[in-house]
């Protein structure tokens, strides 16, 4: 079976009608058991206190905000090339959850920032690579809206998915491009000594794993409905020319 | 059974608080949204039968 199968509008509803149950149950029990496992029973940091349990909302949505962005422009990048409708359909679907994962990592950022740096908010490389970040997911649906041909508007926010990405991985990587600002480096790490301390990252994976389900499923729920959005607009267009 | 947020407990309870309160809106407006759009899609292929 190929991949490219799941172009296909009615196979891509068919399959994830079955898959969508499941996943969104098993988001919803990552996430209750990360949280509630990272709130109630790790300790404080001896140094950044209770605002550490910040961590188990803050990493897994800046997470998730950087790499929805990516999944669309893996997903703009099918449409350019192959001009699948559901890759550019799946694109749009993405980009609310990533626009809401972004105020969540900047907020919780802003909330966690004020008492560590004694500031909400600072020009820093990667606070700033964040917040042009949101600026792009905000022009991508504003785009999305604005054109009346679906192929043109996949086209031209395709075309924006693919400059807003240098952002996307410059949020990632600003503190080793710059090597300077308030923001730490990576909080999850390969090497044992700058990783988070093991009482603190197992929860903290259960509730990265809560919040890549919960995009799946929201994407996968959104992108139905963009699918059947396209089809009412195509059906009540046939309707007036008839 | 609540920890001991200590001087934080404003900015922690208040990052949970913004993003549970996201994560929640999201879901609901996503859920609302896929079920009007599927309704409407019934409708107007339900009236395309009709007509046909």
């Amino acid at each position: 079976m190929s991949l490219w199968e799941y172009a296909n509008p009615v196979k891509f509803i068919r399959t994830t009608d079955k898959v969508l149950p499941w996943i969104s149950v098993l988001a919803v029990a990552s996430l209750v058991i990360g949280l509630i496992w990272g709130f109630f029973f790790t300790p404080d940091d001896f140094r950044q206190g209770s605002t550490v349990k910040i961590i188990y909302l803050h990493v897994p949505s800046a997470l998730m905000a950087i790499n929805a962005w990516l999944m669309m422009l893996v997903a703009s990048l099918i449409w350019i090339v192959r001009r699948h409708h559901v890759s550019a359909l799946a694109a749009r679907a993405a980009a609310p959850v990533g626009a809401v994962m972004t105020v969540i990592a900047l907020a919780t950022g802003a909330l966690w920032g004020q008492p560590m740096w004694g500031t909400w908010w600072a020009w820093d490389p990667r606070l700033t690579s964040f917040l042009i970040l949101f600026l792009f997911y905000l022009g991508y649906m504003a785009l999305w809206e604005a054109i009346e041909n679906d192929d043109t508007a996949a086209d031209l926010t395709s075309i924006l998915c693919l400059v807003g990405s240098v952002f996307a991985l410059l949020s990632r990587y600003a503190v080793n491009f710059w090597n300077q600002g308030l923001h730490q480096g990576a909080s999850l790490s390969l090497d044992k000594e700058e990783n988070v301390a093991d009482v603190f990252y197992f929860p903290l994976l259960v509730c990265i794993a809560g919040f890549v389900l919960l995009f799946i499923a929201l994407v996968f729920l959104r992108t139905q409905t963009e699918i059947r959005a396209r089809r009412t607009r195509a059906l009540m267009a046939r309707e007036r020319m008839a | 059974m609540m920890p001991d947020l200590g001087k934080y407990a404003d900015v922690v309870l208040g990052s949970y608080a913004v993003s549970l309160t996201l994560i929640v809106l999201l879901v609901v407006v996503s859920i609302r949204r896929a079920r009007k759009v599927r309704a409407e899609l019934e409708r107007v292929e339900g009236k395309g039968r009709s007509d046909g």
